[in-house]
Order: C-alpha cells, then structure tokens, then sequence
C-alpha cells in the first residue's frame, strides 16, 4: 500500500488515541467543581486520571509531530491558519497541566481554588477548541492556491464548528463522568453515575443534530452518500448502548461503547476528508491532500520503520500501567498524591 | 507590526523560558534515580527519603518543562510555516520520533513513579525513574539532532523546492550532534548537580537533616565534577567543530574583524560596533588557534573576509550576526562554566573530608552558585542561536523567509503577549514552589513508612 495512505491512517489513529484517552480526562476536569464539593472530593476526582493525563497528552504531541513528519503542508497551513483557536488550545493546556501538578503542593485554600479553576478551565477550553477545530477541518476553510489560510479568527467561529465544539465538550463531560464512576467508590461513583444518566439524553440529541448539520455543511453527501454506512450508526448506536449500561450500572461497558462512539466520530470524519487532508472552500482544486501536503518517499519509509518498532511497544506499556492503577481510588485522603 | 521580528521575539522567549526548566530535568532525573538505585540497593531509608525529597523538587520542575515544551512542538508551524514547508520532510522526523520515542516514555513512566510507590516492587519503581531519566535525555538528543540540521544541514538534496531527507543516518551522525549533545546534556548534568549542592548547603549550614544532606552534596559534587569537566572538554571540540562548520559564529564570538593566522584569542574587547572596529582590546597571541586546531598556527578566517566571501556565494546581504551579544553570551558561557569547574572541584574536596559544618561563608556560595548553571545555559543557547543569525537553516534558508507568510503582526502581538504573560505567573509559582520545599527539608517526622506523600505535614490539613 501507498506509505501516503498508511500516514494519513496513522495520523488519524494518533488523533483517534488522544480523542479516546484524553477525552475522559477533559471531562473528569471539568466535572471537577461541580462533583467535587470538598478538597477531599476534588482530590480523588484528580488522583482518578493522575498517572494518565500526560501520557494521554502526549498522543496529541506526536499526532503534531507525525503531521510534521509526513505531511510538512498540513502542519504549517494548520497551525499558522487556526493560529488564534490553537494558541488558546495551547494556553489551556499549559494551564491545566501545570494545575494538575501544582495544586496539592500547598495548603492554602486559594491557592488550590485557582488551580482547580484553572484545571476547569482548561479542560473545558480545551474541549471546545477541539471540536471547533476538528468541525472546521471537514467543513473546509479559506485556503488560496499558495496552500495558505487566509481567513481570519471570526471565520473559524461558524456555527457548525461552534456546535462541534459543543459536541465535544458534551460527549466528554459524559465520557468523563463514566470514567470517575469506573475509577471511584462510595458516594463519589454515585454522583458520577448519576451525572452520567442525565448526560445521556443530551449527547443523544445533539448527536443526532449534528449528524445532520455535517450533511447541511460538509460534502459528507457526495463523499458517504445518503447511507453514511457503517460506521457512523456503529457509533451511533453505540451511545444508545452506553445509556443501557449506564442504567444497568454496567460502567466498564457503558465505557467502552462512548469510546467507540468517539472512535468512529472520528474516523467518519476521516473519511470525509480523505484524500483531502485540508478542504479549501474557494476552491476544490486548492485543498491539501495527501499527494501535494506529504513528505518524500524516502520520510516516508524511515518514518514507517520507526512507527512499526516504536508504536507497539508504547501501547505495551502505556496499557500496562492503566493495569497497574487497574483498582479504584479510596476516599482516604492521605493515600492521595494529588 | 513587524510580524517577522515579533515571531523571533516570541521564538527567543518561549525557547529560553521552556529551556530554563529543561537542563535540571535532564541532571536531576538522573541523580534521583541514582539516590533511589542506592535505597535499592542497600535498604538504607536515608536513601529513599532523598530520592523522595529531590523528587518532589524534581516533579514541580518537570511540569514547567512539559508545558513549556508543548509550545516549542506546534511553533513551528504557527509562526514559521513557510520553514515548516521548506524543511518539514527533513526536520519533521526528529520531532515526531522525539514524541514517540521520548515524550511517552518519561510522561507515562513519571505518571508510575509519582502513583506508584505502593503498587510496584522496589526495583520496578526504580526503574520507573531510570525510564524517565531515558526518555527525558532520549527527548534531547531528538531535538538536537533536529536543531543541529539547522547548524549544519546534512543528509538531505534540494528537490520539488524544498530540502528532501537524502540520508536518515547523515542526519543521526551530523559532526554537530556528535558535539552538542554530550555539551547539552553533561550540561544539564552540572545543573542537576549544583542544584543539589547548593540546597544541600543551604540545609547543612541550617544544621537541618544533617545525614541526609551531606550524602546528597556527596553523590552531587561526585557527578557534578565527573559533569563539568566532560562539558568543558566537550565545549572545546565544539569550538573546532565551529570552526570548520560556522566559521562566522566564531569570528563573532571572538570579535575577530580580520583573519589572522596564528589567530589570538579576545581577552576582552570594546568595540565600536557602528565603525565595526576594537576601540580597546586585550588579546592573548595564538591562543585562538590553539584553540581552534590545537596548534600554535592556523589560520582563523575574520569576519571581513567572511562577509566578502558569502556575498560572493549567496549574493548581496549583511551575513554578520550580531557581534556584541554572540561576543558575550560566549564569554559569560565560558567564564560560568570555569568557575563552576574550580567549585566542583572544592565541592568535591569538602566533601570528602567532611568539612562541611565548619564554613558557612561557603556554603552559601555554594548556594548562590545554583545561578551560574543557568547562567551559562542561557547564554550558550543564545550564542548558538544568534551566532547563525542571518541564517535560519545554515547556508539555506534565511530567517526572513522563513516566517508565516499570512499570520499578521496583530496575531503574533497577541500571542506574544499571551505567552509571556502566563509564563511570568508561572514563573512565579514555580519559584514559590521550589523555594518552599527547598526550604522546608523533609518535615519533622520521618517514619512515615509506605505512604505516598513525602510531605505529611501537608497533608493533615485535609478533611
């Protein structure tokens, strides 16, 4: 197969991992002021994605990276074109990473209050700037014929890419709570699991909107046809049984089916894009695909060398320590590093 | 708005700022995992309550460089896509494989070490340790075997408009990566080192944990001695490494206007920049080329003729960076870089013969000598970078063109701002931070046994 392909399909499994993995971790954080009343409530709601938000982070730096590395177009005509929404993005995270880390390391109350807004922050910028960017990327944005951007900040705040970014924002909260719920014990997993089922209804429905503003303002039609096919209503259909499990007090599965339905979000909007990697909306012929956007050969193959050594054995032990921290988190606050 | 000159500002600011944290990391990793490999080893708790003491420090450093790091990741393409189009298929490689090889391992192992003093056998928790300390110095050589392509491009043809990697390994065995990155990370190693000595210090004169410190000044300015005199041996293969591959940065930094042979070496010298002339200067005969060939004669190439040269190579243009700050940074990096050599030294000599309690006047330069690595850090990247100056890519891609064509001075100005603002309050967090716990030594009772926090004075508070 084209080592082109194989990139755009590894790009996307690196976005798909971070959407997956961190997504949770958006959601635990912004939970975090309404479920965690106490420092002890907000400390095991913290400790829960403790060992794993940086190491989830990190699917997003090598997604930038291998972008970089296989396609040098993509990476500059979308990074210096959502210049403003990326900066934002990165302002969160800079701030809710370094929250996570400071926030325990003293005990005066405001203190650990702006930290724990500033996780709140964070994740909820973080969020919504995802969705918005990843919204905008399908509906298509200005691109000349030099491969540049050249619309403005307001531009990329349309309301399809607005809805996106509410989505997102949704769908984490309840992938988040879910997530708490598998993670804690005692009140802290009823409260949790209870924010889960309220959640449910509403990620149905604005799911469902937005399936339908994709068809409004993407070539999801001509691409997909009136029949989006599998994978979509797999990920459809999946929420609809994360609410089941949900009510059945079944996390671990009520997990796994909001994970698929993230996962196959967004490998439908892959294959909106594909072979486009870029859509320009002035004109057809000046999107950025994978032919004009990509590295040489020769990148190609080194980096496809290093990718098949190097990949599984970071799953291997990133998998391995979600198995060490397998147990959920007491409420016993001096076993609490965060 | 001058877009292309705020994007250097911002570029200078972000890298120097994200660089402050990152050399600690790279020496203080190591030593802790040193200090928990000596609990393993001997079951000693004084062991363990280092490496939980210098870990929390370590910890509040780390999230600082992280963060900071995430920026230097997508900079690239915000501010310099039109570098990012022209270099991407050679440069891109290193950042990704950096990301992979290094960025997983450390967060990921880190994430088990700070949760994980409960759920794993000793020796896997102090392999936890050794993991980061890899991933972290892995990390480094990534992105100076990226950082190195811009110094000295190697491996790569010109093709479709752009520089296409030609040889992957060329890239990996650049003569620059063969010198910059044991410089860096022996560097950093130093940084480490002083670090610890001079907190060390601060406590044993305080008479605080006196067991505690003084083994960790002993195992510091062991590594750090070992550290700062590979750095200075190091620095000089990099001087003739610079010679052959950026002759204008050493003129620069030398302030060597014209080629002299035998070359003398600028004690100090006060120019007159605007008539590119010394006004006063104190110059040690031959010592340059020495320096450069490591014999009394050789020709070191001035900045004259330099610039005559490249106009006639690349055309019309001032190809000569700017004198005065390479000229110092280079002297302050040096100069740092001595005096730390001769405090190692005594660090080391203290140490052994048990001296410490007796000389509080010095232990506390050893204190304020925590600065001095920073200082040379700083100054070194600055000189390696401003020393290219016109260049972006060497002999390449000047920095001019490299900027983003349609990202407008407003957007560079707001981002500019942003991140300097948000990294000054940080700033000053960290520092609360890591002064406090510097301070405050272990708490007063020791017996905590397996519990996950080190600091249980902190801790009681909670509900």
């Amino acid at each position: 197969m084209d080592l082109k392909i194989i990139w755009f399909i590894l790009i996307a499994v690196l976005y798909i991992g971070f959407f997956v993995l961190e997504g949770f971790d958006f959601g635990v954080g912004i939970l975090l002021p309404f479920l965690g009343k106490t420092d002890g409530e907000r400390r095991v709601i913290i400790n829960a994605i403790g060992p794993h938000w940086d190491g989830n982070e990190v699917w997003l730096l090598t997604a930038g990276g291998a972008t970089f590395a296989a396609f040098p177009n993509w990476y500059a005509t979308l990074f210096s074109g959502f210049y403003l929404p990326f900066f934002l993005l990165l302002l969160a995270l800079i701030l809710r990473g370094v929250a996570f880390e400071f926030r325990s390391k003293d005990e005066d109350p405001r203190w650990r209050l702006t930290w724990d807004w500033s996780i709140f922050v964070g994740s909820l910028l973080s969020a919504l700037l995802l969705g918005v960017a990843f919204a905008n990327l399908v509906r298509g944005v200005p691109i000349d014929a030099e491969m540049n951007y050249v619309g403005g900040f307001f531009n990329l705040l349309n309301p399809y890419a607005l809805l996106g970014g509410v989505v997102t924002t949704l769908v984490f909260l309840m992938y988040g709570a879910i997530f708490l719920s598998l993670k804690t014990s005692g009140e802290m997993m009823y409260k949790a699991r209870a924010t889960a089922r309220r959640l449910w209804m509403p990620v149905v429905i604005l799911l469902l909107i937005f399936l339908v503003a994709t068809y409004l303002s993407t070539d999801i039609l001509a691409r997909l046809g009136v029949d989006p096919g599998v994978v979509p209503v797999t990920g459809l259909a999946a929420v609809l049984l994360a609410g089941y499990f949900i009510r059945r007090e079944r996390d671990g599965w009520a997990f796994t089916m909001l994970a698929i339905t993230i996962a196959f979000a967004l490998i439908t909007m892959f294959m909106i894009l594909y072979p486009r990697v870029m859509i320009s909306s002035l004109n057809p012929a000046w999107s950025l695909t994978i032919d004009n956007a990509s590295s040489s050969p020769y990148t190609l193959k080194v980096m496809t060398i290093i990718a098949l050594i190097f990949v599984p054995v970071v799953l291997i032990y990133q998998g391995w320590s979600y198995w060490v921290f397998r147990q959920r988190i007491e409420n016993k606050t001096e076993k609490l590093v965060y | 708005m001058d877009s292309l000159l705020l994007a250097r500002l911002q570029f200078a600011i972000t890298t120097v700022y994200h660089f402050f944290f990152v050399p600690l990391t790279l020496g203080l990793s190591v030593i802790v995992a040193v200090m928990e490999t000596l609990y393993v080893r001997t079951g000693r708790e004084v062991y363990k309550e280092m490496a939980k003491f210098w870990g929390k420090l370590f910890l509040i450093n780390f999230a600082m460089g992280v963060v900071t790091g995430i920026v230097q990741e997508f900079q690239f393409g915000m501010n310099w896509s039109a570098y990012s189009r022209f270099v991407g298929d050679v440069f891109g490689a290193p950042l990704a494989i950096e990301a992979l090889l290094a960025f997983f391992l450390e967060s990921t192992f880190l994430g088990l070490w700070i949760f994980g003093w409960n759920k794993l056998s000793k020796r896997m928790h102090a392999a936890t340790i050794w993991l980061v300390a890899l991933g972290a110095n892995v990390s480094a050589l990534w992105i100076l075997i990226a950082n190195s392509f811009m110094q000295e491009p190697v491996g790569f043809v010109l093709r479709n408009g752009r520089a296409e990697m030609a040889d992957f390994f060329a890239l990996l065995l650049n003569p620059n990566v063969l010198v910059q990155f044991p410089h860096t990370v022996l560097a950093g190693f130093t940084t480490g080192a002083f670090f610890v000595i001079g907190i060390s210090a601060y406590h044993l004169m305080k008479k605080d944990k006196v067991e505690m410190f003084r083994q960790s000044f002993q195992i510091a300015a062991t590594l750090g001695t070992m550290a700062i005199i590979l750095v200075v041996l190091n620095g000089h293969s990099q001087t003739q490494e610079m010679v052959r591959s950026q002759p204008m940065k050493i003129a620069a930094a030398e302030a060597l206007w014209e080629t002299e042979d035998p070359a003398s070496f600028s004690v100090l010298t006060i120019g007159d920049l605007a008539q590119r002339r010394d006004v006063f200067a104190i110059r040690l005969p031959r010592l340059l080329s020495l320096l450069a060939y490591n014999q009394l004669n050789g020709k070191v190439r001035g900045i004259y003729d330099l610039q005559a040269e490249f106009e006639t190579q690349y055309g019309p243009g001032n190809y000569i960076p700017p004198v005065a700050v390479t000229y110092w940074t280079f002297r302050i990096m040096v100069g740092a870089g001595f005096v730390l050599l001769g405090l190692a030294f005594y660090a080391l000599f203290i140490s052994m013969g048990g001296v410490f309690e007796t000389q509080p006047r010095v232990l506390k330069l050893f204190t304020l000598a925590i600065a001095l690595p920073y200082l040379a850090n700083t100054s070194g990247w600055l000189m390696t970078e401003l020393g290219r100056v016109p260049w972006v890519v060497y002999g390449l891609m000047k920095i001019e063109d490299a900027v983003s064509p349609t990202v407008s001075g407003g957007a560079v100005l707001t981002t500019l701002i942003g991140f300097t603002l948000i990294y000054a309050a940080l700033m000053a967090a960290d520092i609360y931070l890591l002064v406090k716990y510097a301070r405050a030594g272990l708490g007063s009772s020791p017996a905590e046994g397996e519990d996950d926090e080190p600091l249980p004075s902190l801790v009681g508070a909670q509900d």
